[in-house]
């Protein structure tokens, strides 16, 4: 085991937890929002993708293009019909009916695809690589990580650049003061939640790209996603990107150590980071 | 917290007990109801009428009942957590996968009696809940609900290790374990049958004591002091802690119990299974998915809404058996329509409706004649 490696491996692997964590963290930061589905969320949308590229023979990235206005209008309206009404002190509606939706999303997609893993084929791209002196990297994995940075500026340059990202912040910080401004919040939510879904699409993208999709594996995609946000903090979008790095680097270096310590490291990480800070690492907004 | 009902939150904490006279002259507190007046003896007749059932019932349907009866087992103990105590879990697996592991331990390796295997058991997943609390009730809400599922998946991953209980791909139970317990001796004397058939007998029985025993449990609960406190913490936790209620230690021995009585019951049911594995022990879908459904569907935040929940799921379960993924689809389609039109369940609508309250905690005053 080479521990140079093994960082570089993890911390590229953080990119891909932080790029499943982004859509979750935007919504969880804006409305306190627990969407349990969202893993599952990212699962449909490789499944979108893949339909897409094996219908109409696109590249998988214009595929995942031509997926972003319908996941953005399945948010959309997905938080304004059903989310909405779940939203306020008591947080059981919302886990609930998020946890509905999981197990409906999962199900239909069994029902519709089988159980069989499949792959969203990007040709020579799956094994590429790029050798940087040291330490050889995949072009896949390197390309993720650069995703996950760019969505994150983006998504930063949205809160605090746009409008719309000031009506986020806004109401995100009192909905009551924010609807005597002339933000509608029921509509603003369903916003973000549209804007959430794009990102899903771009890690659906790579979640596709990188390993084999299955209906049943949403749910792990959100615990690392959901331990990335706890683990930044709530409301930092680039706290997500750390937390998705200390989850990325722990698998790895488990990993490392016996193949079947994976998984467990990544969650053992998780919550020794929540004993000692459990607010996380970076949190910006008081909670 | 909009889906439970309103109980008046007692004016002191020396409000009277349960039961016990109250101190306003010409009156007294009573929560007795007519329904529930006449659900007393129903009940007793049922359950003298279910324990009889291995006298009258095929061993198909002493299996069928006995699924029937462990599913209620987890959802009166979910119920409590989250209907009552305000702690949504979304890793009451981890509970059921410790219990089932702890009996095939002491069974398989110690060489324990089953029965002994079962208290091992629960007190394996009190044993773990105990720091699981501590940890996680630091957390709020959502925090709260995916560190307690983080922390089954680490239960699941851990016992996957041991290789003396069959790693990831999991062990049986020898079929001796069941055959030489003393009780399945005399059983299958007494009825006459075989061993696997005596088998069932004594789970049947086992899993209808749990539930009798958890529903009266839950009901004692609710009526007595804490469960008062309970209630006021659920309904306005500023004003309980106001009036000296210690919201904190009243959650951690809720937790640890529902963890100990998760734990028998998911040694129960592995089991009558006699094979476990990881994977299947710590299922979220199994052991928790179905269960919030049943709560919820029935009626969270009461006695009667996860009794419902259980038959509603059966009925769903034989309607659409042939259908695979879609009696899934249809239990989150009907959770989701019942968390957003009725939050209060199939129940609280018939409760809502009639009036009726089969296990009542409202307190009343009436007047003497």
């Amino acid at each position: 085991m080479n521990p140079l490696d093994t960082l570089v491996q993890g911390v590229l692997l953080g990119g891909l937890y932080a790029l499943f964590a982004a859509g979750l963290s935007l919504v969880f930061g804006i409305m306190r929002l627990v969407n349990l589905a969202h893993g599952d969320l990212i699962v449909l949308g490789a499944y979108l993708i893949l339909v897409i590229v094996s219908t109409l023979g696109l590249s998988p990235w214009l595929a995942a293009l031509i997926a972003m206005p319908p996941m953005f209008a399945l948010g959309f309206l997905l938080q304004r019909h059903v989310l909405n009404r779940t939203l306020g002190e008591d947080i059981l509606p919302p886990l609930l009916v998020t946890f509905g939706l999981s197990i409906v999303i999962q199900n239909a997609l069994l029902e519709g695809f089988s159980a069989d893993s499949r792959r969203i084929p990007a040709g020579a791209l799956e094994t590429a690589s790029i050798d940087l002196g040291p330490v050889t990297v995949g072009t896949l994995p390197l390309l993720t990580f650069a995703t996950a940075v760019l969505v994150i500026l983006a998504l930063n340059a949205l809160f605090y650049r746009t409008a719309l990202g000031r009506a986020f912040r806004a109401t995100s910080d009192d909905p009551v003061t924010a609807r005597q401004m002339g933000i509608v919040p029921g509509r603003v939510f369903a916003q973000a939640t549209g804007i959430a879904m794009v990102v899903v699409t771009i890690a659906a993208l790579y979640l596709g790209t990188r390993a084999n999709v299955d209906p049943t594996i949403g749910p792990a995609r959100l615990i690392y996603a959901f331990e990335a946000v706890i683990i930044g903090g709530l409301g930092s979008l680039w706290g997500t990107l750390a937390g998705g790095i200390v989850i990325g680097v722990a698998q790895t270096v488990g990993a490392a150590i016996d193949p079947e310590w994976q998984i467990l490291a990544g969650h053992l990480a998780f919550l020794a980071v929540l004993a000692v800070r459990p607010r996380g690492l970076f949190p910006r907004a008081v909670d | 917290m909009s889906a439970a009902a309103p109980e008046p939150a007692p004016a002191r904490p020396s409000a009277p007990r349960a039961g016990a006279p109250a101190s306003v002259p010409g009156a007294r507190v009573t929560t007795r109801t007519r329904a529930s007046s006449i659900a007393l003896p129903v009940a007793v007749v049922l359950v003298v009428a279910l324990a009889a059932a291995p006298w009258y019932a095929s061993r198909g349907l002493l299996q069928d009942g006995f699924t029937l009866l462990t599913l209620l087992v987890l959802a009166q103990s979910w119920n409590l957590l989250a209907g009552y105590a305000g702690l949504v879990s979304i890793g009451q697996q981890a509970f059921v996968g410790l219990g089932a592991y702890a009996l095939f331990a002491s069974t398989s390796l110690a060489g324990l009696d089953p029965l002994v295997g079962l208290g091992l058991a629960g007190l394996a997943a009190a044993f773990v809940a105990v720091p699981t609390a501590r940890f996680a009730f630091r957390l709020d809400g959502a925090y709260f609900a995916i560190a307690t599922w983080v922390i089954a998946e680490v239960c699941r991953l851990t016992l996957a290790q041991v290789k003396s209980l069959g790693g990831g791909t999991g062990t049986s139970l020898p079929r001796s374990a069941v055959k030489d317990m003393p009780l399945v001796g005399a059983i299958k004397e007494g009825f006459d049958v075989k061993s696997s058939h005596a088998g069932d007998i004594l789970f049947w029985w086992l899993a209808l004591a749990l539930a009798v025993a958890v529903v009266a449990g839950v009901y004692a609960l609710l009526r007595s002091r804490p469960g008062l406190a309970l209630a006021a913490v659920r309904d306005e936790p500023e004003a309980a802690r106001s009036v000296g209620v210690d919201a904190a230690s009243l959650r951690l021995r809720v937790f640890v119990t529902c963890a100990f009585v998760t734990g028998v019951t998911g040694a129960l049911i592995y089991l009558q299974k006699g094979r476990i594995s990881p994977d299947a022990a710590f299922s979220v879908v199994d052991w928790t998915a179905y269960v919030i459904f049943i709560v919820v569907i029935g009626g969270i935040g009461t006695i009667e809404g996860p009794i419902v929940g259980v038959i509603v799921f059966l009925v769903l379960q034989n309607l659409l058996a042939d259908r695979g993924s879609w009696y899934l689809i249809c239990l989150g389609l009907g959770g989701i329509a019942t968390m957003l039109f009725a939050p209060r369940g199939l129940w609280g609508l018939f409760a809502e409706r009639t009036g009726i309250e089969l296990f009542p905690l409202r307190r009343r005053l009436r007047l003497d004649p």
